[in-house]
């Protein structure tokens, strides 16, 4: 019998064919594998919250095969002795059971919660990126307001979970959100009992935040996802300004294959990092902390990270009551509710406040470096000096304590500071950019500076410089800045000898030295 | 006082003038001293327990106790206005609690005094607590060293998070209080000085007396605090047991700044 030869490498391309005399998707396919996306390490920061939702989500499924969001009271009886025979809900129960009975549980826990912390802290650094870069201009409003609406949803979403395991911390969250709730005029005592089934807490409001939890929440983010990433897609990835870069290109690499196979690493590294954040690093104790009980709430109870600033401006918040139309609207109010209202609105609106402002109406493609709009800067240091303030008072019981600091002196420090360090910051912010820019311009006007001093025959110390081109009679380079990079090193323009590539350790070998001739004529200072 | 008076003229009946009226100043005094000497019997109370001798660890106490604590405390343990309240009542709990732990004798007036490394042993506290007993009575510890082994852990950590958790925090680490005030870790308490701590309400810390908790509370209290000590953290490094501002500070510090790092590598710089 005669044996076909199979011929290996002609096979993925058989393949291929056969699928493709079936399905017929070589063209649609072929254009975006052939996408091209630029390259800068910037652009990973948004990869990074893309990554670690993947890997809640799939953490997120394993602990859903465990766990029962149920109110019904049990007596413990696992394995974690200092809460042996101890009454709590069996939502309790099974996390518990998750940390010490379920096999690999608690590390599932852990890298689930650490990458929900990851999660929103990629959020919002990849915020402030695209935020100071100006990425968020036309056309690219939408998915600006995708970003922040997701920044939102992930908030609530983080809350949700940190309430789920009904212990001591979450119930203590619990308790506040239905006190904010109730805050709200008019309607606030109908939203709270709708929410809770009656009076707090109820026995509803875990399976009602489980639903939210692993279902509708997470298939909105998904969807906001893919949407998200669609867009980028469709619009196109922003680019530095750069040689050979236009508002109508992109420079980079195809999506397909060194793209994919990055991302694929990156993603890899980020399961790594969160993985060993898992298995290092303890994350809620919920045993430490006990069933929730309304009169249990321990010192220390603070929210995760990305809901601390709220915590901070109730902190802050003087107890001002102030009746409106005789009714009385509690303090609570308005850094609760009025303040995350108005931190969504005017972000959302941003991109259209700044085109009136800067009269900028046309379309962008290319990013602009931070210094190139120093007010922007400015308000992003604002933003941030802003939220610091407010998180860090968020856990000003921490800080008063730890650093013997009077807790009401950090509550006034966190008062004032909110009033003053904003401005502060945006002044200083605003006034290092200027800086930048000018020594740009003075590098392109006179050349890197060498910190070569040469002294002139009058006496004059000047320092050498080393023009980017030919320089005029003047010595001055009349050279335009586009944007990017202005060399500020001898060794940027390749003057002292070949950089060697690498980040770690050199991946390419030093040039060799250059090839001495046998003899060379000694050179003296001549017969004596 | 004799180069102030005038010195009489040189003279027999004015000599003899003098010798009488320091005889007469004499027996008014002591006439006065047994007439408020009579009042005070009548109407001061007892009598009996400051009459009784000293035991010879009270004895040891008081010596101590007039070399360290009398500034501030008074001769009879008083209280002076202004430096140190009264110890009459406080018992031996007390003053085993504030000595043993370094607290008393204090570096200076604040807000509350800090735990520092004690200036007496435990044995010379436990003489200046007799001698505070016995010169004024107050609640007393129980006998023995080792309370935690005769409570039940769970029951304890009931009453621990009900009781103890919103000034001592769930991990026992401690909590911030207003004004500079605060309550502290419970880290290097003993099994005698936590008994000591719930009779007695040091500082700001309020008496959770026999009423409130029964001793047999107090030992499970005990029980579960000495297991949190020793409970080590399933979970990997604990960040201090501090809750979310530690971990949130580690995601930053240890997440963020690890994968910029790790895009600074697989990605281009510029």
């Amino acid at each position: 019998m005669k044996r076909r030869k199979l011929d290996f490498k002609a096979l993925p391309g058989k393949a291929a064919q056969e699928v493709d005399t079936r399905l017929p998707v070589a063209t649609p396919l072929r254009s975006m594998l052939n996408k091209v996306f630029p390259d800068h390490w910037s652009f990973l920061l948004g990869e990074i919250a893309l990554f670690s939702f993947i890997i809640l989500l799939l953490t997120g499924t394993f602990l859903a095969l465990f766990f029962e969001p149920s109110m019904q009271e049990v007596h413990y009886n696992g394995s974690y002795l200092p809460l042996q025979g101890v009454q709590m809900s069996r939502a309790y129960e099974t996390a518990l059971d998750l940390s010490f009975d379920v096999r690999g549980g608690l590390i599932m826990r852990q890298m689930h919660h650490w990458s929900a912390l990851l999660f929103m802290a990629a959020i919002v650094v990849h915020m402030f990126r695209i935020f100071m870069t100006g990425a968020f201009r036309k056309p690219r409003e939408l998915n600006w307001i995708i970003g922040l609406s997701m920044f939102w949803l992930g908030f609530t979403e983080g809350f949700a979970g940190y309430s789920l395991p009904d212990d001591a911390l979450s119930g203590t969250g619990l308790r506040i959100a239905s006190a904010i709730m109730l805050s709200i005029p008019v309607i606030g005592s109908w939203v709270t009992t709708s929410l809770f089934g009656g009076e707090f807490p109820g026995e509803i409001i875990l399976s009602r935040l489980y639903i939210l939890h692993v279902f509708l929440l997470p298939l909105i983010l998904l969807g906001l996802v893919t949407v998200h990433l669609a867009l980028v897609f469709i619009q196109k990835h922003t680019q530095w300004p750069g040689p050979g870069r236009t508002e109508k290109n992109v420079v980079g690499e195809r999506f397909v294959p060194r793209y994919t196979i990055k991302q694929a690493g990156f993603f890899m590294l980020v399961f790594a990092v969160i993985a060993l954040m898992g298995g290092l690093f303890q994350i809620n104790p919920i045993w430490l902390f006990g069933p929730y009980e309304a009169a249990v709430v321990s010192a220390g109870s603070q929210p995760d990270w990305y809901v601390m600033f709220l915590d901070g401006s109730t902190r802050l918040m003087p107890a001002w009551d102030i009746r409106v139309f005789g009714y009385n609207i509690p303090p609570l109010f308005w850094p609760t509710v009025v303040l995350p209202g108005i931190l969504t609105i005017l972000p959302m609106a941003y991109p259209w406040i700044e085109r009136r402002w800067k009269k900028d109406y046309a379309s962008h493609n290319l990013l602009q470096r931070p210094r190139d709009v120093p007010d922007r800067t400015g308000l992003a240091a604002m933003a941030f000096a802003f939220y610091m303030v407010l998180t860090i008072s968020g856990g000003n019981d921490i800080v008063a304590d730890k650093f013997h600091i009077s807790l009401n002196a950090m509550t006034w420090a966190g008062r004032v500071g909110l009033l003053v360090l904003p401005p502060l910051a945006y002044y200083f912010a605003r006034r290092l950019m200027l800086g930048l820019q000018q020594h740009d311009r003075e590098v392109l006007a006179h050349g890197v500076e060498t910190g070569i001093i040469k002294r002139l025959p009058d006496g004059r110390f000047v320092e050498v410089h080393q023009p980017l081109v030919e320089p005029d009679a003047h010595g001055h380079t009349d050279l335009p800045y586009v944007g990017w990079t202005v060399p500020k090193k001898m060794n940027r323009l390749g003057a002292l000898g070949p950089a060697v590539r690498g980040f770690f350790r050199p991946i390419e070998q030093p040039a060799p030295p250059a090839q001495q001739p046998e003899k060379r004529e000694e050179i003296t200072t001549g017969p004596h | 006082m004799t180069s102030d008076t005038p010195r009489p003229a040189p003279g027999a009946p004015k000599q003899r003038g003098r010798v009488r009226r320091r005889l007469n100043s004499a027996l008014r005094m002591f006439a006065a001293l047994v007439f408020a000497g009579g009042i005070y019997a009548i109407v001061a109370p007892g009598g009996a327990q400051g009459a009784a001798p000293l035991t010879p660890a009270a004895e040891a106490g008081k010596a101590l106790y007039d070399q360290s604590c009398i500034s501030c405390h008074g001769a009879n343990a008083q209280g002076v206005a202004g430096r140190g309240p009264s110890l009459i009542g406080v018992g031996s709990a007390a003053v085993e609690f504030q000595v043993e732990t370094g607290r008393m004798p204090a570096a200076r007036q604040e807000a509350q005094a800090g735990r520092k490394p004690p200036l007496y042993t435990n044995d010379q506290a436990r003489q200046l607590g007799a001698f505070i007993q016995e010169l004024g009575g107050g609640p007393q510890l129980p006998e023995g060293e080792d309370y935690a082994s005769k409570g039940d852990i769970a029951r304890g950590g009931e009453l621990y998070r009900i009781n103890c958790s919103s000034c001592h925090a769930f991990s026992g680490g401690g909590g911030a209080l207003s004004s500079g005030k605060y309550a502290p870790t419970l880290e290097p308490a003993t099994d005698r000085q936590i008994y000591a701590a719930m009779l007695t309400g040091p500082q700001n810390m309020p008496v959770f007396g026999d009423n409130e908790l029964s001793p047999q509370d107090k030992f499970d209290i005990i029980a579960y605090v000495q297991n949190l000590k020793t409970d080590a953290d399933p979970g990997g490094w604990g960040l201090g047991r501090f809750g979310p501002v530690t971990e949130g500070l580690a995601i930053f510090l240890v997440g963020v700044v690890a994968l910029v790092f790790a895009s600074l590598w697989i990605a281009g710089k510029s």
